[in-house]
């Protein structure tokens, strides 16, 4: 184990490389551009043994990475944002038939208007689509739960692809010293690629993906749902052989001074390092606050995030994305459902839009509306908890009339 | 694992439920026999797709897989690649794919595949129009053809899929018909034994897109021939050779006469049409003497 510095796309490429893929397709996309060159530096200094395929297009970038995991070779590609959105289409064809493929995503805005700048719009956008996603808190996470998606995704009874989310420029260009395994003992870990279920071989006939009639299609999305139920409980196996060999202890959710808690929030990616600053400030001045954080949205755990808060009285779910036209949040949307049956109140918050900073002040805010709620002096919160006063006048239109 | 439930003579089933008339299934038939069970077949959805199979009943008997509408070069990039790694450089990856999949929708992963010159084979029959989603018009339905999204004949000419082709430098492609099985049998020969990405753009007249009887469809691909609406050529090395020359060349009046989707043509559009094939033909013949 040794001490070394990345930033966030870094440790993704890290990752990569100790889990040794024969094919690497990849395009460029701002926050994900160094991940595509590095992985490239890579290859031509034979650090990583592999096919490089320079490919035209993110739709291309997933095609190729499903032809070739195909054939029976480990596969890495990278993407973000509108990258993710137009891989949307092959991202169904992987789940489906069932190829592990493990992609970190740097999650960025979607477009309209364009931005560079983190948000969850883009992988919540796919968290129907059949793959497994993780959320990074740190530089640290990237590379454990890279290596960890090895083997959740891959294992026999899950085969179901997986999305490591790390928040753009938060930590895609943030540098953070991360404990690295050796390469053997990392490969000891993530294990040889082995082929199952699907495959392209001349000498063991199939067709894959054809025509499903309605007679079966049925079946095979419940085989989906089954891969991801054992992925819950993979996952957590995982988890704990990671913690085991490597000394890290990595969380499904992660629960933070939630055991008396009156009031908590409920965060996901980058943003949770400063929830946990303000609930230890909060504690300070007698505050009962607590904090959970998921780390693998799906599947959705939404046992243990019942458990989690069921003795709080007010809780607070910060959605790193706008969820236009639902209820709430896709976060808040799970955390609501997950708690139906117990008396908390649970509001929904929705900001940091498109790299706006979560910073401790947006916490202290949110934490000060769900103590007015659990003290009595007000009813609601207030969902957009960030957005500036005149809204509404931002490059407003004048009508002629 | 394959198991059989009807012996089939070569690779493809019978009882393929392809139009009647349509040579698709002569093409598939051809294509897998000169390439051998050592091949791995991309296609996309569309008429192609018959020889997917359906449900768990494959219809060929080679591995392969069923793609997206656009991606079945990158598809078979991956393929290509993925057995490049794991040292095995004797199965070859061919798509075949219809035009929509491959000028329209599916021409960006196609010329990405060729500046990258992956080691795939790509088959395009081209029945010049969407015939599977019900006879709409594609990038490669020809001037003045009706299709229910041209219903009144299509403005303008179709896209030249060769010459985009020979813009990328590919090793090999040609052009081929089902007029001439023969010919087509010999350049899918010449491009299995050619290394990196080779192009094959093959006429599979439709009778139902064209409005022909189905007995007719050799007849139709080789008028197509005679008045130069389809060019039989190969490029090979940077050179363009041409096949023989059309007999009628400019003078597609009994090609268009041949079908329905033609019938709303007058004679400005056939003028029209006769100039624009002449002209073609005598730029690829400079080509070709360069």
């Amino acid at each position: 184990m040794a001490v070394k510095m990345f930033d966030g796309n870094g440790a993704a490429v890290e990752a990569i490389r100790l889990a040794r893929p024969g094919v690497i397709a990849a395009y460029p996309i701002t926050p994900q551009s160094s991940i595509a060159e590095h992985l490239a530096d890579e290859v031509a200094a034979g650090r990583i043994d592999a096919e490089y395929v320079r490919v035209e297009s993110e739709h291309s970038a997933m095609s190729v990475a499903v032809g070739a995991q195909l054939t029976g070779v480990r596969v890495a590609t990278a993407t973000a944002s509108v990258g993710l959105a137009l891989m949307h289409e092959v991202c169904g064809v992987a789940a489906g038939c069932r190829v592990p493929i493990v992609m970190p995503v740097v999650n960025r805005s979607l477009v309209a208007p364009w931005s560079l700048w983190c948000d969850h719009s883009d992988t919540m956008a796919e968290r129907d689509t059949g793959w497994l996603q993780y959320y990074c808190a740190n530089v640290q996470e990237i590379l454990d739960l890279t290596l960890c998606a090895y083997r959740i995704a891959e294992h026999e009874d899950v085969m179901t692809p997986a999305m490591v989310c790390l928040d753009g420029f938060f930590l895609s260009h943030s540098m953070q010293r991360v404990d690295t395994p050796d390469d053997e003992a990392a490969w000891d870990f993530v294990k040889p690629y082995v082929r199952k279920n699907m495959y392209l071989d001349t000498n063991d006939v199939m067709f894959i993906n054809d025509l499903c009639p309605t007679d079966e299609h049925s079946e095979i999305k419940y085989q989906q749902y089954v891969g991801f139920q054992e992925a819950a409980r993979v996952t957590k196996e995982v988890f704990a052989e990671y913690e085991e060999r490597f000394g890290r202890k990595l969380h499904t959710v992660e629960s933070y001074r939630l055991d008396d808690a009156d009031v908590a929030v409920v965060t996901i990616g980058s943003m949770s390092g400063t929830g946990k600053y303000v609930v230890n400030q909060l504690r300070e001045q007698g505050v009962k606050a607590g904090l959970l954080r998921i780390c693998m949205f799906r599947p959705f755990p939404a046992e243990e995030v019942a458990e989690a808060l069921k003795n709080v009285k007010v809780i607070g779910v910060v959605d790193r994305s706008a969820g236009l036209g639902a209820a709430q949040g896709p976060v808040c949307t799970e955390v609501k459902a997950a708690c139906c049956g117990t008396s908390s109140k649970i509001f929904g918050f929705c900001g940091g839009i498109a790299g706006r900073d979560i910073s401790d002040g947006s916490f202290r805010k949110i934490f000060g509306e769900l103590t007015d709620v659990a003290e009595g002096r007000s009813e609601t919160c207030e969902r957009w908890f960030d957005v500036k006063p005149n809204a509404m006048n931002i490059r407003e239109v004048d009508v002629p009339c | 694992m394959l198991t059989y439930q009807v012996q089939p003579k070569g690779a493809v089933s019978p009882g393929i439920n392809t139009c009647q008339g349509c040579m698709i299934d002569v093409i598939f038939r051809n294509v897998l026999d000169v390439m051998g069970p050592d091949t791995v077949l991309v296609i996309p959805p569309g008429c192609a797709a018959q020889f997917s199979g359906c449900g768990p009943e494959a219809s060929v008997t080679v591995p392969g897989i069923q793609g997206n509408l656009e991606n079945s070069a990158a598809i078979a990039s991956g393929i290509a690649n993925g057995f490049r790694h794991q040292g095995n450089d004797h199965t070859q990856v061919v798509v075949i794919a219809g035009d929509g999949g491959t000028v329209d929708i599916g021409l960006q992963s196609l010329s990405g595949a060729m500046e990258r010159n992956e080691d795939i084979i790509y088959i395009c029959y081209d029945n010049e129009a969407y015939m599977n989603t019900g006879v709409q018009g594609s990038s490669s339905t020809p001037f003045a053809a009706s299709t229910t999204t041209t219903p009144a004949g299509k403005p303008v000419n179709a896209k030249d899929l060769i010459s985009i082709v020979m813009a990328h430098r590919v090793p090999y492609a040609a052009t081929a018909s089902v007029a001439d099985i023969f010919d087509l049998r010999r350049k899918v020969q010449k491009a299995k034994e050619t290394k990196g990405c080779r192009v094959i753009h093959i006429m599979s007249p439709c009778p139902t897109g064209w409005g022909y009887p189905s007995a007719k469809t050799v007849e139709v691909a080789r008028e197509a021939v005679r008045c130069g609406a389809w060019v039989l050529m190969e490029y090979e090395n940077g050179a363009i050779k041409l096949g023989r020359k059309p007999e009628e060349l400019g003078q597609p009046q009994k090609y268009f006469a041949l079908q329905k989707r033609f019938c709303g043509a007058g004679e400005e559009e056939i003028a029209k049409m006769g100039a624009f094939l002449t002209e073609r033909y005598e730029y690829l013949e400079k080509l070709a003497q360069l």
